[in-house]
Formats: structure tokens, sequence, C-alpha cells
């Protein structure tokens, strides 16, 4: 439990400072995601281009959500009922 | 449902499926794209199931197509993402082609629908997966409600 409370205070002090973002990956996409990929919306570029490889697993997820229903309401043979 | 909802819903159904298409092939240059222009276009069915009751669509559209077609929908989004295999997974690989190839100016623009490579046909299947999932969902579970109704 104090190893717990310690580490939790401890990341609480080495957080982030609040409004100096110490990673320039957004101001990289800001500037290069027109001349690398064409695209004028940047959230689009991050989705299909930068972080495509997340959007296969959003993809995977709903496959797997629609196949879930369907076969949870697939209609039942009449000798089972 | 009465002929006023449904004379109105024949009409609006068709401004949400175009307006879902248009937010899926414009994913690249205004706010949106594959998966919100499907949900827009899956609402439509939904408005539709309302309207006409599930069998009427079920009459012309059976939910074996709709999971053909969000397969299809992800094997194309899978296959352009090895299309850029050589570099790396998902690279964009058809900038600076003749097609979708032009680069747009840096900052403000008027927006180019012939830009951004790959992506609209990344949005385009996207869309069409989503769209075919969520109707199959729509018209799945209005199916199952009916014939609930129908044995009670």
């Amino acid at each position: 439990m104090a190893v717990l409370i310690g580490f939790l205070v401890a990341a609480a002090l080495l957080l982030h400072p609040f409004g100096y973002p110490p990673s320039e990956m957004d101001d990289y996409i800001i500037q290069n995601t027109q001349s690398e990929t064409g695209t004028n919306n940047a959230v689009t570029a991050v989705v299909f281009d930068y972080r495509g490889f997340d959007t296969l697993g959003e993809a995977t997820i709903l496959f797997t959500a629609v196949t879930g229903v369907v076969m949870l309401f697939r209609k039942k043979k009449k000798e089972e009922g | 449902m009465s002929k006023i909802v449904r004379s109105m819903a024949s009409l609006l159904t068709l401004f949400a499926f175009i307006f879902g298409l248009y937010i899926i092939m414009h994913g690249h240059l205004t706010p949106g794209g594959g998966f919100q222009g499907g949900a827009v276009f899956a609402s439509g069915v939904a408005l539709f199931v309302v309207a006409f009751g599930s069998d009427y669509l079920h009459k012309s559209l059976k939910e074996h197509n709709l999971s053909a077609l969000e397969s299809s929908g992800a094997l194309v989004f899978i296959g352009l993402a090895f299309g850029g295999l050589a570099v790396v997974f998902f690279y964009n690989f058809l900038v600076g082609s003749p097609i979708f190839g032009h680069i747009p100016p840096s900052g403000s623009n008027p927006g180019d629908m012939w830009t951004a490579g790959v992506i609209p046909f990344m949005n385009l299947a996207v869309g069409l997966k989503v769209l075919a999932g969520l109707s199959a969902i729509l018209l799945v579970m209005a199916l199952a409600t009916n014939v609930a109704e129908v044995e009670e």
C-alpha cells in the first residue's frame, strides 16, 4: 500500500507541466500533414495514415460486434423450438 | 406507419444516404470520414426500417448480402494497407502519383478532391464496412423483434 501511494504521488509530481508539451509530435503533424499525405484534414490523415494500425483495430472491433449481433439474432430452426 | 410518415421518410432517407456518401467521399477535406459517414448512412436505413417495417426491407435486402459487403470493405482496407508494404505497413503510396496524387499548398486552401493518395480509398472502404455493418445490425435486430411479436 505504501508502495502504491508512493508511486501515485511520484507519478502526480512527475506529470508533464501543463501547457508545455514535451512531445513535438503534434507540431510535426500540423506542419507536415499537407506535404506528406496531401490531406487538408489533419484528423483524417492521423486516423488513416499516421495511425492506420489503430484504425485497423477499430474496424476489427466493429466487425466482431456485427458478427456477434448477427449470430445472436439468427433464426432458430423449427424443430428446436 | 401512416401514409404521412411513410412519404416523409421515403424523401428524407434519400437525403440521409446522399449526406452519408458525401461525408465519406469528402473525408480528406472536411470533418468526417468513413466511420461517421457510414453511421449517417445507417441512420437513413434506420429511418426506413421505422417507417416501412423490416419485412419490407428484407424482401430486397438480405443480411448476408450486407455481411458480404462489410467483409469486402474490410478486405479492401487491409489490402490497401498491404499495398504500402514496400516501405512500411499503411504507407501512403499514392501521394504524388496520377491517382489522387495532387499535393495541396501548405496552409488554408479551398480544397481539391483529387488529393490525399490512398486516404479516399481507405475512407470508402471503411465507410462501406461501417454502413453495411450497422445496417446489418439494425436489420437483424428489427427482424428479431418482428418474430417475437408474431409468436405472442
